[in-house]
């Protein structure tokens, strides 16, 4: 209990929560230059999202692969590393899951399919960051460019792999699916909302992360390497070995969200035309949630709202969704420059002061 | 392949890469004064958009060849107000570097296109415009493959080649460049000197976002004749992948944008060899981001970046 009191000490809220305020302020100053009604468009955007059980449970699923993603660039930034791949890292576990999911469907019992396709996501999503990481630790290479090059070959080899192996006759998408991480036993009170079993596993890495990283040793060793290579070195840890560590670690939590979209929502893969962008959305929630596995949560939850309101917005007040990402950033913005808030916030703190002093 | 694809082949390389040429100059100032900019991408779009607005009204009002230079000063401006937000966020409030980075980023994804949206009555794309037109260099375009290759191309081109040269000298040889560098490197000892390493900073972050903005406008203006969600689609990340590949120096990180840039006009080519037919396209889509991990872990080895990159300057801790 004293515990959750000190992550929600007064000042750990306060100001992400200015910063959130801030934000959709700045958000509705720009639609006001527009000439939009931001009342009438952020109502619409809450509306979206609470109107309809349905529309709930599409919230959450939008949710769930921004917790992992959020959770992936965390968890290296964290470890002192900028992974910018979560983008390759979930389309490889999308494929993997494919591959075996479409490939062993007929061969294993459901019980051990799906359980195999998870983890074959998680793994080969792992793999494919430690690709970057193995780089940075063998090589010095700076893994901002690996992880950028590492997308754009992720993108191609997932359409070569599903286009030659998994294609459904005359389409440009794979077969369907038969493993499924479907929650069909919500589906009623959801009204066919696609909830999935993801979340519970998004769920579950958060916990992981925040137990691994605090309470074992090996967590430890991983964050002295990230707050200061040249220290843990020096104390004996070895430096190479957590960043590829954290670097595997932090791409499992991406393949799992591939994982989660390809089994729980999709149940097919298409040939993408151009990246899906989740790892960028992945950045924005690691950094909204202060890295931090419960902010992660919060601030995917915050993210997928708006986005998943966005649409209601540009429906419901005609305001182009795209007002949305601006709200994001500033509020990003507000949360990284905490001068501004704490500013902000001055004349406030001083009069409490002084009515103690009373 | 004879003279005349070559001279194409090398043509095509030199569009492409100009605005990596001009977006990873821009990172190399600001990184250079010890601020990271992950936000090259961000800007490239600000400049991309304003850029294509820019040149599309004066093109309405009649300004006819001098129409795209009116985008390229809008794209300057535009690139250098939104550098102003990073700036103001990393080196004045101390905020993280890489996440004020991804703020620009974050923001110009957003903003460019409400506006577009806004000026354009809801369309998700600017109206096509004319852009610039190559120009031939007399005497010099005659020379074969060389004279079609790089004395035959849009002005944009010519600049970024004069401004890699401009801009190495500035770096290297001018008192500015000095301090600059000390500011990236030892930021304390440049203070004790005298050098205003908070001005320094801003000059340099500014100084990206005006050439990020120029990065962005060549593509708008050569390549694609309006702006749209996907007008910048990674190309700023492919600049910063330059910049770091080039070691933080502009002759390094043009010869580096020029790979990136021939290994996508290759594509283009590739196809013309009957061998090439054997090979899934993905695979010869890979070829650029495969070849650029190939030359890091064979040849370049540790990166150099400047030393104070990333920190803000605290003169209390010295």
């Amino acid at each position: 209990m004293s515990r959750l009191r000190k992550i929600f000490a007064t000042d750990s809220y306060i100001v992400p929560l200015v910063a959130i305020l801030m934000g959709f302020l700045v958000g509705a100053i720009v639609m006001l230059f527009g000439g939009y009604d931001p009342i009438a468009a952020y109502s619409a955007l809450f509306k979206r999202v609470f109107g309809s059980p349905y529309d709930f449970g599409e919230a959450i699923r939008e949710m769930t692969p921004l917790m992992l993603t959020g959770l992936a660039v965390a968890f290296a930034f964290r470890s002192g590393m900028f992974n910018i791949g979560a983008d390759g890292q979930v389309m490889i576990g999308m494929t993997a899951a494919s591959v075996v999911g479409i490939k062993l469907g007929g061969v294993l019992p459901g019980f051990l399919l799906v359980p195999l396709a998870v983890i074959a996501a998680a793994v080969c999503g792992g793999l494919w960051a430690g690709i970057a990481g193995y780089l940075k630790a063998k090589r010095g290479i700076n893994e901002v460019i690996t992880t950028i090059m590492l997308n754009w070959i992720a993108l191609f080899l997932s359409n070569y792999i599903v286009r030659t192996f998994l294609l459904l006759q005359g389409q440009n998408r794979s077969e369907d699916n038969p493993a499924s991480l479907s929650m069909t036993f919500l589906f009623s009170t959801f009204d066919n909302a696609r909830l999935h079993w993801g979340t519970v596993i998004a769920l579950a890495a958060a916990t992981f992360f925040y137990v691994y990283l605090w309470k074992t040793k090996q967590g430890y060793e991983m964050r002295a390497v990230g707050l200061n290579p040249h220290a843990a070195e020096y104390a004996g840890m070895n430096v190479g070995r957590n960043v590829v560590k954290a670097m595997f670690i932090s791409g499992v939590f991406a393949g799992l969200a591939g994982a989660g979209e390809v089994l729980g929502v999709f149940h097919y893969q298409s040939v993408f035309a151009a990246s899906p962008g989740y790892g960028f959305d992945g950045i924005a929630v690691a950094l909204l949630g202060l890295t931090h596995p419960l902010g992660v949560i919060l601030a995917a939850i915050l993210y997928g709202t708006l986005t998943y309101g966005s649409a209601g917005m540009s429906f419901g007040a005609d305001v182009p969704p795209e007002l949305i990402r601006i709200v994001i950033g500033s509020i990003i913005f507000f949360i990284a420059a905490q001068g501004i808030v704490r500013w902000v916030l001055k004349p406030f703190y001083f009069k409490r002061k002084k009515e103690k002093v009373l | 392949m004879d003279f005349v694809v070559l001279g194409q082949l090398l043509n095509t390389t030199l569009v492409f890469s100009t605005a990596l040429i001009f977006a990873s100059l821009g990172g190399i100032f600001s990184e250079r004064s010890g601020v990271v900019n992950i936000g090259l991408e961000g800007l490239m779009m600000f400049g991309a958009f304003a850029a294509a607005v820019g040149g599309y009204y004066a093109q309405d009002a009649g300004m006819g060849e001098w129409a795209p230079w009116v985008g390229v000063l809008c794209a300057m401006a535009v690139g250098v107000i939104g550098s102003l937000i990073h700036a103001v966020a990393a080196i004045t409030f101390k905020a993280d570097q890489t996440i004020s980075g991804t703020v620009i980023n974050f923001l110009a994804a957003g903003s460019t296109l409400y506006m577009v949206k806004l000026f354009f009555e809801g369309s998700g794309e600017t109206p096509l415009i004319d852009g610039f037109s190559k120009v031939a260099i007399p005497g010099l375009s005659k020379i074969p493959v060389i004279g079609e290759g790089i004395f035959n191309s849009y002005p944009t081109t010519y600049l970024a080649i004069i401004l890699v040269i401009v801009i190495y000298f500035i770096l290297f040889k001018t008192p500015f460049g000095l301090r600059l560098r000390a500011v990236g490197e030892h930021p304390s000892a440049a203070d004790t000197l005298g050098v205003n390493v908070n001005k320094m900073r801003y000059i340099g972050v500014m100084l990206s976002g005006l050439l990020a903005g120029i990065g962005g406008a060549t593509i708008t203006l050569t390549t694609t004749g309006t702006f749209a969600h996907n007008t910048i689609s990674g190309q700023g990340f492919i600049a910063i992948a330059a910049m770091i590949f080039g070691k933080w120096n502009p002759l390094g990180a043009f010869g580096a944008a020029v790979f990136f840039g021939f290994s996508q006009a290759i594509r283009n080519y590739v196809q013309l060899f009957e061998w090439s037919k054997n090979i899934p396209q993905e695979f010869i889509f890979m070829i650029p981001y495969v070849l650029t991990i190939i030359v890091l872990v064979s040849a370049v080895g540790r990166s150099s970046a400047p030393k104070a990159l990333g920190e803000p300057y605290d003169p209390s801790k010295r």
